[in-house]
């Protein structure tokens, strides 16, 4: 036990924006999107998260927004297990057929108003998938989308910022 | 890192087929026609040619030769179905082949013999329509509800696109097994699981919290990845394996250039070797640092979690930074790698490693000594080494019961064959030993990529790519962070695949969750799930 804590306090907090990261630093892209959660959606954002089919890199990566670096949560964004609990279908391709029901079930359980971003190359276009007898390709050839983060797959900074650009543009002109 | 022996000269596999003409002779005692050809680009695997009539007979002389099985794939060649099985021995790799007429795709079972080519004959049956005569389980597999019975998406004249529906209906009447009795209730789980996790189907029969039965429904996230592999060049080939299973991106690339380049007599360049092990040990070290982490999780510990996401995320942005990509997509091509390593990004990555090796020094002791995570880890989902040999597990679920196999160092490819790779080996067959050995293995990979980084060869990291010669085919086989992981691949006309096979080792691995699960409670499912971690992306391809 002494060693768990030991080790704690050596480890210190880590989560902060890396110093040398390009771009928007993570903390005020996560303060404008936890500004924008508290404007819009009570201060609290519900995921679902749905796999239709990807190769689990998108995954990987909505994984890592967990991790004490990114600690996506500090902004206000929860992940749930049912979709009944859900504000936003975050939703990984390309949509398998063998998927499509399932996908539209999570859909269709979920409260409205709701929103649906498409994650990754394939989620956005097929990426190296596309349609065939086996996929549908986009997530919006099967459900109204409204949003895209595109990568392949997008790194944890990449969805934070395009979390924040989908629930900017979708929430515009909302008091 | 590189402190410890310097890579030693492993013994040449010459002796790999010691085996082969006594089992050749045995079969041929029992009447089994079998002729050794010349296998080509399929070296160093060697090639017999059977009747198909004897398919049968011969994996029961194969199994009481003590074979392991490994995997079966079929092609669809004008009025034949071509079928090949992959065996292996010893080292040796054996790949045994014969043909049915399309007219009467008909052809006895390996399955009596070797359980562990129960699914995917069942695969070759939905996509092909390869009937197996003695299989004890005729029912679907990865077909659900996207194309119907008389509809084979892998022959030659089902088009890529197929003939769907608006809309797919779900699988809804899939004949799971049923158990009867008084206190059996069943427990469906997906395919949505609560978890930012792939999507499947678990069938659960329990009595109170004890797991009576488990059937696993996979198949949900099948992409036509063998379809669509049809015509590529092999550029493109090499994108689509990297997406097998996102998290074996370097494995099932490395695997499928392999059986490129060997198809079409490319000599990868030594740098490019290295170059790929690094890769290859890098991603081994990422997933079992997020699993461990994970498989903690699945029991509360929240401390081991953060610490080894935190370890995970670390090892990702040193990837990113020498290898622009924080997965190492891309970073294996045809010919070589995309991606060099130069003098100051060879510091950094070692500078990393002895980060990392100082981390597990004073995080794994934290692991050993917490008597509540101790408890809830040993002796939970106990995989003994019979049923493990019995399905032919591999990878780190195989040595965390007993199985020593490596394929770096039992059938040792190019830069391995100069290296000694240590084979961590446990024998409880539970939880904590996968979480044990999986430690381990970060070890030696650590230790591989020290050794890999003083003695980077130099010269180019890629050769240019040329055209393969029309019906070259070659195999392609890689230890990956999963386990033994294959790659079968057929050229065609002007260069273009026709034929591409990936053996993902979750395919083998998955069926040793229903055993490993049985008495067993169901809250402790996520944990031996997490501890297997098999691929459903790499499974149902």
């Amino acid at each position: 036990m002494l060693r768990m804590l030991r080790k704690i306090a050596r480890t210190g907090v880590v989560t902060e924006a890396p110093p040398d990261s390009p771009g928007p630093v993570l903390e005020s892209v996560g303060e404008r999107l936890c500004a924008t959660l508290v404007r819009r959606f009570a201060g609290c954002l519900a995921i679902r998260q749905v796999d239709a089919g990807s190769c689990n890199g998108c995954e990987l990566e909505i994984q890592a927004l967990n991790n004490p670096f990114y600690a996506i949560e500090r902004f206000g964004v929860h992940f749930v297990a049912s979709p009944r609990h859900a504000d936003l279908l975050l939703v990984t391709g390309p949509v398998s057929r063998h998927m499509e029901a399932a996908l539209r079930a999570t859909y269709e359980a979920m409260p409205e108003p709701r929103l649906v971003i498409a994650v990754g190359d394939c989620g956005a276009d097929g990426g190296e998938f596309g349609v065939s007898y086996a996929s549908c390709g986009a997530v919006a050839n099967v459900l109204p989308v409204d949003g895209v983060i595109r990568g392949c797959p997008p790194d944890p900074m990449q969805l934070t910022l395009g979390l924040l650009e989908v629930l900017r543009k979708a929430t515009r002109g909302q008091a | 890192m590189s402190a410890g022996a310097p890579p030693g000269a492993v013994p040449a596999s010459s002796d790999a087929f010691a085996w082969l003409a006594d089992f050749l002779d045995t079969c041929r005692r029992e009447n089994l026609l079998v002729e050794e050809i010349a296998a080509g680009g399929l070296a160093p695997a060697r090639l017999v040619r059977l009747d198909p009539e004897d398919w049968g007979a011969f994996a029961r002389v194969a199994a009481g030769a003590g074979l392991r099985w490994c995997a079966v794939w079929g092609e669809h060649r004008d009025a034949r179905i071509e079928i090949s099985a992959c065996l292996e021995h010893g080292g040796g790799y054996l790949l045994a082949r014969t043909a049915v007429l399309v007219r009467t795709p008909v052809l006895p079972s390996h399955t009596p013999h070797y359980p562990a080519a129960d699914r995917p004959e069942r695969h070759l049956q939905d996509l092909l329509g390869v009937a197996f005569s003695d299989h004890p389980d005729t029912r679907r597999w990865v077909r659900h509800q996207a194309w119907s019975e008389q509809e084979f998406p892998l022959r030659t004249d089902f088009p890529l696109y197929g003939h769907p529906s608006d809309e797919t209906p779900p699988d809804a009447d899939y004949p799971f097994l049923r158990a009867h009795g008084t206190g059996v209730h069943e427990i469906p789980v997906g395919p949505v699981h609560a978890g930012i996790i792939e999507p499947g189907h678990f069938r659960f029969q329990a009595v109170g919290e004890a797991v009576l039965n488990l059937e696993e429904r996979l198949g949900y996230t099948h992409k036509g990845i063998e379809k669509l592999a049809e015509g590529r060049d092999a550029q493109g080939l090499a994108r689509l394996a990297a997406r097998v299973s996102g998290d074996s991106t370097v494995a099932h690339a490395w695997a499928a250039c392999m059986a490129m380049e060997r198809a079409a007599g490319c000599e990868v360049p030594a740098r490019a070797l290295a170059v790929r092990a690094i890769l290859a040990e890098r991603e081994r070290i990422a997933n079992h640092l997020g699993d461990v982490g994970a498989i903690c999780n699945d029991v509360g510990f929240a401390f081991a979690w953060y610490q080894f996401s935190r370890l995970r995320e670390l090892w990702q942005r040193d990837n990113a930074r020498v290898f622009g990509h924080r997965l190492l997509r891309g970073a294996v091509v045809p010919g070589g790698t995309a991606a060099d390593v130069c003098a100051r990004e060879a510091a950094e990555l070692a500078r990393g490693a002895v980060g990392l090796g100082d981390e597990l020094d004073q995080l794994v002791p934290i692991l050993e000594e917490n008597a509540s995570l101790q408890d809830r880890l040993v002796g939970t989902g106990v995989l003994a080494a019979g049923p493990a040999v019995h399905l032919g597990v591999l990878g780190c679920v195989a040595r965390a019961g007993g199985i020593d196999r490596d394929v770096r160092r039992d059938t040792p490819y190019a830069p391995y064959d100069r290296l000694t790779v240590r084979v961590p080996v446990c024998t409880e067959g539970d939880v904590a030993a996968r979480v044990r050995v999986r430690l381990e293995e970060i070890r030696v990979a650590l230790e591989l990529q020290g050794w890999l980084l003083d003695a980077l060869p130099g010269g180019p990291v890629c050769r240019p790519w040329g055209v393969a010669p029309e019906g070259a085919e070659g195999l392609g086989i890689v230890e990956g962070w999963r386990g033994e992981t294959l790659a079968y691949v057929r050229f065609g006309a002007r260069g273009a695949v026709r034929r591409y096979y990936p053996r993902d080792p979750s395919r083998l691995n998955w069926p040793a969750l229903e055993v490993l699960i049985g008495g067993n409670i169901v809250p402790d499912f996520p944990v031996c799930n997490k501890s297997v971690n098999g691929s459903y992306s790499g499974h149902d391809l």
